[in-house]
């Protein structure tokens, strides 16, 4: 009931290793983690205090709460993890971190396989080439992956599994192998808080049950941020019931880069965003329509875009003359029609379904039916929602595609992030080739721990690592266990640390309930709630940072220009909201977490603002344009673009870093047509 | 497509202080009105933000009592259609009913062993710390999922 706050219980805890988030990426660290520590227990005796805090239920939390209908990332014995730091390169316009990519190559099969012995269903192709799901497989007596199964490929990289329950088998591994005294369900952290005799180190976290009045204060040695992308900083196509679905999981808020930043930890490549193409209003996947039914895409009068369109790929060599051209280049080819008034843009479901019966038996063919039923009912329900409504048999009637408003992640086929501490014996550079670079940071790629942010004793991954991206929900929970090793590294050879807070306790549980107090102090000052000169809601503030960033930040009203002029106007605009946050009210503690969610928004909405002003030419072309440096300049900004946040003056520094590659890029590219 | 909870079949997970619903929202939407002061319905459940509703359907599988639904966002979706699950311990039923009252049944695996059947490290090696500074997780040499790469890709080293 609003109103009806007691003063907040405060409790404090002190641990070696705090795991902030719930989803893959902490079910990986909490997996191996604990087996490392059993380690340490018997080598030396000592027991590393452990506890993952997560703001929803490991159950169905994070990305992967829903399930998923593919793994998109395992490796197979037939690729190599080179090749898997090549796509990601191309994917993000040439400018990813090689050492970051790789590592992840090498190491993430060993997750898919753990997930498949723990229960997860996966497609499995037999001797004559036919398919069947993952239940079937095993009463036919198909291998295991890790026995030489051989998966069903829905593209180079993506297998297909039965993936309803994905993330609550993972949990369920990652929650037996902490034990439950370990976990701690429904505490939101909100703020890092850092070392009193060492500002560049990390002293703990602070946040509030969702449940009761309680602030939670964690001392650690050693803590894991990994607490998603960013959701609902823009303005959404659907804005009334429908902005819950969003394509990305809308309880992701940013906070994994906002609390970060406020930490000092370096951040890259902010500027990236993703805006995936996809079924329009459910946002439903189209990656197996495209891979696996072979559908093409086409705009109003039924012209393959892709096709007549292609010329447009020479603008930017040499990424334009890949295999695969880059993500953001398809929709850029796709803009090009609904810019021209040539939309709706199509998914030509019919012909595609029509062609596999000419071929399938009635049997296969309803086989094929349930299958891309299944795709969105695993991962994307609302999309069937959407069909169902609008009489929608996709053998029968075509499907809009629509390019969604932008996200912010580092997981999928995005690489925004936390700069990391990278692997040392794949020959990534060990000093810094270019000037600017702020002296209290660390040169080169890696510096003693993998993933550790630079700050020391913070560590990230899934979508807090930047400059990589491609990894999805396999290659989350493989950086997880990447970091776990380092973070027991860490904690064994730093055994008399003693993190002290550069806050007081009472200073922290005060501005964690700040929105409480304001809302107690001024709710009687008008008769509507909502309507109050002294405070502002946590959703009028949303709506306001969605609007900012949508007009003048390239979102959908503007199909994604921007120029410097739009940029210094969002700039004073967000300082002002940013300044307006602190009047945020909660009249609840549901409110209270929408509070700090959008207080953490509002602050990774600012660095993709600086990003993109300091950036001085388009880097992805079809997820956003500068119409005044509407290029890409592979002279000026083949580079890093990286940043750190002053908590206490408030400001960005924006800088670059030199990128170097580590594998070969030209097998890439088809050599350049001349023009 | 917010979630919705029946009225006759919500039984409030029978006067517990948390529901099943209320545990497993990722977005804490759910919520159980204890007085009825909120929607006049005393100890049941329901959707306080449904414009925050990602529609993930957690909360309509894990209902013991199959009291809770979906309708489709009246901003963005015909009324008339439904789509609805039965979960259980190996497979999942969906019952999809279009507006237009063409209806589809599909049953999908959801996994392959018992549910709380995970041995997470029964079978596994135990790790040497001298060993925690090479690539790899503890399980790389017997899950077979280590892929140690050809040298000579990497161009700098």
């Amino acid at each position: 009931m609003a109103g009806t706050f007691d003063k907040p219980e405060v409790v404090q805890e002190e641990l070696d290793v705090l795991l902030i988030g719930g989803g893959m990426a902490c079910c990986g660290t909490a997996y191996e983690i604990m087996r490392w520590n059993e380690a340490v227990k018997a080598e030396t005796g000592r027991d590393l205090k452990i506890k993952l805090v997560d703001k929803a239920a490991m159950d169905r939390s994070g990305a992967v709460a829903q399930g998923l209908s593919a793994i998109n990332t395992y490796i197979g014995d037939k690729q190599d993890p080179a090749d898997y730091a090549r796509m990601v390169s191309n994917d993000l316009m040439g400018i990813t971190r090689d050492d970051l990519a790789y590592d992840l190559g090498r190491n993430v099969d060993d997750s898919v396989h753990l997930f498949e012995e723990w229960g997860l269903p996966i497609w499995k192709t037999d001797a004559d080439g036919v398919r069947h799901d993952g239940a079937e497989s095993i009463k036919e007596g198909l291998p295991l992956l890790k026995d030489g199964g051989q998966p069903v490929r829905s593209g180079k990289w993506q297998i297909m599994i039965n993936g309803e329950s994905y993330k609550w088998i993972v949990a369920e591994a990652a929650k037996k192998a902490l034990g439950l005294d370990r976990i701690q369900e429904r505490v939101f952290i909100v703020h890092l808080i850092n070392d009193k005799n060492d500002k560049g180190r990390i002293a703990g976290a602070a946040g509030f049950s969702t449940r009761d009045n309680t602030i939670y204060i964690y001392k650690a040695k050693a803590i894991m941020l990994a607490a998603g992308g960013c959701v609902n900083l823009f303005r959404p196509r659907s804005v009334g019931e429908g902005q819950g679905r969003a394509w990305y999981p809308v309880w992701n808020a940013g906070s994994t880069y906002s609390m970060a930043a406020e930490a000092g930890a370096e951040l890259t490549m902010m500027e990236n965003r993703f805006v995936p193409a996809r079924f329009k209003d459910g946002y439903g996947p189209v990656g197996a329509w495209f891979l696996l039914f072979k559908a093409k895409a086409t705009n109003a009068y039924g012209e393959d875009y892709m096709t007549k369109n292609k010329e447009m790929l020479n603008d930017y060599p040499p990424y334009g003359q890949a295999a695969v051209p880059a993500s953001c280049l398809r929709n850029h080819l796709m803009l090009k029609e609904m810019k021209e008034g040539r939309g709706p843009i199509y998914m030509d479901t019919v012909t595609a379904l029509a062609k596999l019966r000419e071929t399938l038996s009635p049997k296969e063919v309803k086989h094929l039916e349930a299958e891309a039923w299944e795709d969105f009912l695993d991962m994307c329900i609302g999309q069937c929602g959407v069909w169902v409504g609008e009489n929608i048999e996709p053998e029968k009637k075509m499907s809009e595609l629509m390019p969604t408003e932008p996200y912010l992640l580092g997981s999928h086929s995005g690489c925004c992030g936390i700069w990391v501490s990278g692997p040392t014996d794949v020959g990534a550079p060990t000093e810094e080739g270019l000037p600017g670079v702020p002296s209290h940071l660390p040169s080169g790629w890696n510096w003693g721990y993998r993933s550790m942010t630079t700050v020391r004793g913070l560590f990230t991954a899934g979508d807090g690592v930047g400059a990589s991206g491609h990894k999805f929900s396999s290659g989350s929970h493989a950086e997880g266990r990447m970091a776990a090793k380092a973070m027991v590294k860490y904690c064994l050879d730093n055994p008399d640390l003693k993190p002290e807070f550069d806050e007081s306790p009472e200073e922290i549980a005060e501005a964690i309930w700040k929105p409480v107090s304001t809302f107690l102090q001024f709710k009687d000052y008008s008769t509507a709630i909502d309507v109050n000169p002294n405070y502002i809601t946590p959703k009028m503030l949303q709506f306001r940072l969605q609007k900012i960033m949508d007009e003048y930040v390239a979102g959908v009203g503007t199909y994604y220009n921007t120029n410097d002029k739009m940029l210094a106007v969002a700039e004073e605009k967000l300082e002002m909201l940013k300044e307006d946050s602190k009047k945020m009210r909660a009249k609840d503690l549901h409110e209270l977490l929408r509070a700090w969610e959008n207080y953490h928004r509002i602050l990774t909405a600012e660095a993709h603002m600086k990003h993109i002003q300091f950036r001085e030419e388009s880097r992805y072309p079809g997820f956003y344009y500068r119409t005044d440096k509407n290029f890409v300049d592979e002279e000026n900004w083949h580079c890093f673009v990286n940043s750190v946040y002053d908590k206490q003056s408030k400001k960005w520094t924006c800088f670059k870093r030199k990128h170097v590659d580590l594998v070969d890029k030209s097998k890439l590219f088809k050599p350049a047509q001349p023009h | 497509m917010p979630t919705f909870v029946r009225t006759e079949k919500c039984d409030g997970c029978k006067g517990q202080d948390k529901t099943a619903c209320m545990y497993i929202c990722p977005h804490d939407l759910m919520k159980l009105d204890k007085d009825g002061s909120d929607t006049g319905h005393a100890m049941k459940a329901y959707n306080q933000e449904p414009e925050q509703c990602w529609e993930c359907y957690s909360c309509v599988k894990i209902c013991p009592q199959g009291a809770i639904e979906v309708r489709h966002y009246a901003d963005v979706v015909p009324l008339g259609g439904s789509v609805q699950p039965m979960r259980g311990s190996d497979s999942i039923m969906w019952t999809i009913k279009f507006r237009n009252g063409v209806m589809k049944r599909f049953k999908f695996p959801i996994r392959t062993t018992a549910e709380g059947s995970i041995d997470p490290y029964g079978s596994k090696p135990m790790p040497k710390l001298a060993d925690i500074m090479q690539t790899g997780s503890f399980t790389r040499d017997m899950m077979g999922g280590f892929r140690a790469g050809k040298p000579e890709e990497l161009i700098r080293k």
